[in-house]
């Protein structure tokens, strides 16, 4: 390694951090800005253009606050915490491709970027995990059980969603499953790219991964480990100050980490939803107006396609925030193991019935599994419960105080 | 060079981290500990050209093993250090120590019969998931079928445990 | 660039182990034994994996990294009963000191 690459690398790297630390304040105000609007109220309007500085002032205003240590907690561990759920979510990103230009991206092209990113993000779960316990309070460490038990369940439905964007590309190396969707669509179209979205066993993979990203990040409706109105925002309850401030920034990092790696995996990276290769073609025949048109496509527009797209996977997430409820627990183990990992199971069979049989044998599978699913599981409607439920209900009585 | 010395530093943590898990009172911070001891030794895979086996080390103790351990600590409540009311038994403890460093020694009687092995530079396929794969599905076909039904039975027997006898 | 010797390897491997082999006897907390198990086996691992990069041929490395694999799934299995039964110890009895679950022998 010479000096000339060491400098390519930490210009990699801070390309990097500075777009997930650019970012994160945008996407903190587009969550409280829209969020607001799904509610019907203004949101953070004041502070700067359409209350863009917001952020700017919230983390001024934390970097301030005093700092509350809870009197019987594990101070190391308690300190070491929330820098372990930001670390991860730091590093995640870095086997992302966000442009075509292989000196400026990804951070390292290894050949198991992928597994990489499983890696990390499986390491997310330390620091919930150990906030939770080491605050020394009953609400916190019940956040923490429930967000440990949370990732790990969801990540073997994430793995099986992943594991069908690397059967369908044949490497685990991020830079190519780009490529791979880079070709015409399902073969034929040859002005549109194949985004493993656009394939039976993407969708249907792209479908779980979304879900399971959600849980990952603990994100509504799956954000039981810090619900609110149960447990008083669980791990986070007894942090304040910067260390709140981490939590926050590792939430939200983890989320534009994850929604990178959707885009990569499942739509499509930083391709163009549309193929513009005719135009470098007339370029290098006819010049003048193409070549300038040629360098925006090719060049200039990939990072500006990637970032859309997680932009329009972030607004997604903050759009089924302000839609769905919070899952119970006993469904959410439900919709995690009786549900995501079979579907991700068949899945990949027939992922790989269509790399050895051809597509229509694929095809007619999916037919198969989806009838079969519809005519049994599908067609079964859960019984209404809610008149027998009322007519049982009792009105509260709080119990007699135990005497003697 | 560059190689020696990032060795050095990882068996620096591994071996403090291992002392470490074994010497703490606190169960929580052993685990702690050997997370980052696993950790070390997936960079220490790294260099011994096994980035696939690393990337697995991570995910499957760091990630999996490791954050169970963690919680069943918590859900028992295990996580305060050791009671005194625990069996005290003195000649144990020296015992065990000297033991491990008979151990320690015999197996470095050993390792030192190949300190004369040249260095040697593994083949840049061999660490790959593609190559690991390949052999996992002709030549150990077989193992990987057994390791399958272990891992059921594994699962299997977990469930059967924790099930609440309604009887 | 000079690489590491194959007995720098092992004797960290060695390490490993005999610490490993000191939890065992010494901790008398079921998880924390349970940990110095895995400690050990990933002392096995290191060594298969140190061996792996000294062999000639591919397919001899590839065997080691296939091993270590194994010892990996292994592992995860172990972990799932050994919590497993450990659950159930502190279910019918709230002490887990190791020492005193002699139902057994009683």
């Amino acid at each position: 390694m010479t000096l000339v690459d060491l400098g390519w690398a930490l210009l990699r790297i801070a390309i990097m951090l500075g777009f997930l630390l650019g970012t994160l304040p945008l996407v903190i105000w587009l969550e409280r800005r829209a969020l607001a609007w799904f509610q019907c109220r203004v949101g953070p309007n004041r502070l700067g253009p359409f209350g863009l500085l917001q952020p700017m002032a919230d983390a001024a205003k934390l970097f301030f606050k005093e700092e509350i240590v809870p009197a019987n907690a594990d101070r190391l561990i308690w300190a070491l915490a929330p820098a372990l759920s930001l670390f991860p979510a730091l590093v995640a990103a870095a086997t992302i491709p966000w442009g075509p230009n292989r000196l400026l991206t990804p951070v390292a092209d290894v050949d198991i970027g992928l597994l990489y990113f499983l890696a990390m993000s499986s390491l997310a779960a330390y620091g919930v995990l150990l906030a939770g316990w080491s605050s020394n309070n009953k609400y916190s460490l019940l956040g923490g059980l429930r967000a440990s038990a949370q990732v790990i369940s969801y990540e073997l439905g994430m793995g099986l969603a992943l594991a069908t964007a690397i059967l369908a590309s044949g490497s685990l190396r991020m830079t190519s499953i780009v490529e791979m969707q880079a070709e015409p669509l399902w073969g034929v179209v040859p002005f549109l790219h194949n985004w493993l979205i656009f394939t039976p066993w993407g969708l249907v993979g792209g479908a779980l991964f979304f879900i399971c990203m959600l849980a990952e990040t603990n994100r509504a409706p799956f954000d039981l480990p810090e619900a609110e109105s149960e447990l008083v925002a669980g791990y986070q309850t007894e942090y304040s100050s910067m260390k709140f401030a981490a939590f926050f920034m590792g939430e939200y990092i983890a989320i534009i980490a994850i929604c990178a790696i959707m885009t990569t995996c499942f739509l499509g990276g930083y391709l163009a939803p549309v193929n513009f290769s005719p135009i470098q073609t007339l370029a290098e025949t006819q010049g003048g107006v193409f070549s300038v048109l040629a360098t925006i496509t090719v060049a200039l527009m990939p990072p500006i396609w990637f970032l859309l797209k997680v932009f329009g996977l972030v607004f997604s997430f903050i759009w089924i925030r302000a839609t769905l409820l919070r899952l119970r627990y006993d469904q959410l183990m439900n919709l995690g193991w009786r549900f995501l990992i079979p579907v991700g199971l068949v899945n990949l069979a027939l992922l790989v019935v269509y790399i050895v049989f051809g597509w229509v044998p694929a095809l007619v599978g999916y037919a198969l599994v989806a009838g079969l699913y519809f005519a049994t599981v599908g067609a079964r409607r859960p019984p209404k419960r809610t008149v027998e439920l009322v007519s049982q209900a009792q009105p509260y009585r709080p119990k007699e105080a135990h005497l003697g | 060079m560059a190689e020696r010395l990032l060795f050095f530093l990882l068996a620096l943590i591994v071996v403090s981290t291992a002392v470490g898990v074994v010497t703490n009172r606190n169960p929580v911070r052993s685990a702690l500990l050997l997370v980052a001891n696993f950790f070390s030794l997936a960079l220490l895979y790294f260099l011994l050209s096994a980035q696939f086996l690393g990337v697995l080390q991570i995910i499957v103790y760091a990630g999996a093993i490791m954050v169970l351990f963690l919680f069943v600590i918590m859900l028992l409540n295990l996580g305060s250090p050791e009671p005194a009311t625990f069996s005290e038994q003195g000649y144990r403890r020296p015992l065990a120590w000297l033991i491990a460093l008979g151990m320690f020694a015999l197996l470095v009687s050993q390792a030192l019969v190949v300190a004369g092995t040249p260095p040697a530079q593994a083949d840049p396929q061999v660490g790959t998931a593609r190559t690991i794969g390949y052999a996992l599905f002709t030549e150990w076909s077989f193992a990987v079928v057994v390791v399958g039904v272990l891992l059921t039975v594994g699962v299997i027997g977990s469930i059967l445990l924790a099930r609440r006898r309604s009887a | 660039m000079e690489s590491v010797p194959l007995s720098a390897y092992l004797t960290l491997s060695a390490f490993l182990f005999a610490v490993g082999a000191v939890g065992v006897v010494i901790k008398r907390n079921p998880i924390v034994i349970f940990m110095c198990i895995e400690l050990m086996l990933n002392a096995a691992n290191l060594t298969f994996l140190a061996f792996a990069k000294h062999q000639p041929t591919l397919q001899a490395q590839v065997a080691g990294h296939v091993f270590v694999l194994f010892v990996i799934g292994v592992a995860a299995a172990e972990v799932a009963v050994g919590l497993g039964i450990i659950t159930v110890m502190f279910r019918l009895r709230e002490n887990i000191d190791i020492d005193q679950v002699n139902l057994m022998r009683e």
